[in-house]
């Protein structure tokens, strides 16, 4: 079980260190998204192309953008951590009552 | 791998509309169908459409300077094979380009072909070629996992190199740009996805055994686990099976 949890704890490290490690390694990057770095190169590439449909809905500023990210990330969070929550506890519940039935049938006599 | 809205052409937009829906539809029935077979199912569900939801909306640093985020439809691809991950990704997908501004309504049928149909597919091949070829469940989980993230990122490049090919060197030229800004940035992505869900797997295989038995991704056990004779169980069964529904939630 001690070794469990020492795996545990070195796969969280290692997916930690994959993401801290760029931000420390490197200074001077202003790190865009992907996504945008490929819109600026079809702009580049493609300087005839004109986008023939704009979004139906823009967040406001880079604050409510944020936020709606962070909400999204909450519910898919949220969710994720309720089901493992109650797949935990069904798991000790059956335990449990494993426990309290053992006793009984071995002090019937 | 989300395309910015209006920055497919309309012939391309609509071409990766109709290729992507029968999936859609597809896996929508299909998860209507788990549900109603499997009532047991629905927990687990809900736990693969908040994966995906929860690690599409953060973007993570990479080694080459810029940032991406994962796919995270790894995880029903494993549990429930592919198709169901078709709808629960255009839902996550659809999401974005309503309320975000990230992605669109003109290029949704384009990510969703990418993230929900292409990747899905890409990570359950790579799990199951990983279990036939003898690997465990983990290591399977980890290839099936960052596979599913990378082949998303390298359909949407080689779909913007085919809108938008390169002037001079043309569909070839405008893929390795593309490639050069998705597929590298995401290879450290893929490999922290992996492990995230190696370690959410760890969780499961202890708490939700029930559950993956049914589904074929564990072997019952038998009272001794040095009993390894049944093997060939793994990701083969569900097709062996379809119809076994005991062993579920009591």
């Amino acid at each position: 079980m001690r070794r469990r949890h020492l795996v545990t704890a070195l796969l969280v490290l290692a997916v930690v260190a994959l993401f801290a490690l760029p931000l420390l390694i490197d200074g001077g990057s202003d790190y865009t998204g992907t996504d945008s770095q490929a819109t600026e190169l079809i702009e580049e590439s493609d300087p005839g192309y004109t986008p023939w449909f704009s979004s139906v809905f823009s967040p406001g500023s880079a604050e409510v953008e944020s936020g709606l990210f962070a909400l999204q990330a909450a519910l898919g969070g949220g969710v994720l951590g309720y089901v493992l929550g109650r797949l935990r506890g069904r798991r000790s519940a059956e335990k449990a009552a494993g426990k309290t039935t053992q006793p009984e049938e071995a002090g019937g006599p | 791998m989300h395309i910015a809205e209006g920055f497919l052409p309309p012939a391309h937009a609509i071409g990766w509309t109709v290729a992507a829906a029968p999936f859609v539809v597809h896996g929508a029935r299909a998860v209507v169908k788990e549900v109603r077979e499997n009532p047991e199912s629905t927990l687990l569900l809900g736990a693969a459409g908040a994966f995906t939801f929860v690690l599409s909306a953060i973007k993570l640093p990479s080694v080459t300077g810029s940032s991406s985020h994962p796919t995270g439809t790894g995880l029903g691809a494993v549990l429930f094979k592919p198709p169901v991950m078709a709808l629960l990704g255009t839902i996550v997908l659809l999401f974005q380009a309503l309320l975000l501004a990230h992605g669109g309504l003109t290029t949704l049928g384009a990510n969703v072909f990418s993230m929900a149909i292409v990747g899905p597919w890409a990570g359950y091949g790579a799990y199951l070629l990983t279990r036939r070829l003898g690997g465990g469940l983990l290591p399977a989980v980890f290839a099936a996992m960052a596979l599913s993230d990378l082949a998303t990122y390298v359909t949407t490049a080689l779909q913007l190199a085919w809108a938008h090919p390169d002037a001079e060197s043309g569909f070839l030229g405008a893929a390795v740009k593309f490639l050069g800004v998705f597929a590298v940035t995401q290879i450290p992505l893929a490999i922290g996805e992996g492990l995230l869900g190696v370690l959410l797997f760890r969780v499961l295989t202890v708490n939700a055994r029930p559950e993956l038995e049914r589904l074929g991704v564990l072997t019952p056990e038998p009272a001794g686990p040095a009993e390894v004779s049944r093997d060939e169980v793994h990701g083969v069964s569900r097709a062996q099976a379809p119809d076994e529904t005991t062993g579920g939630e009591r």
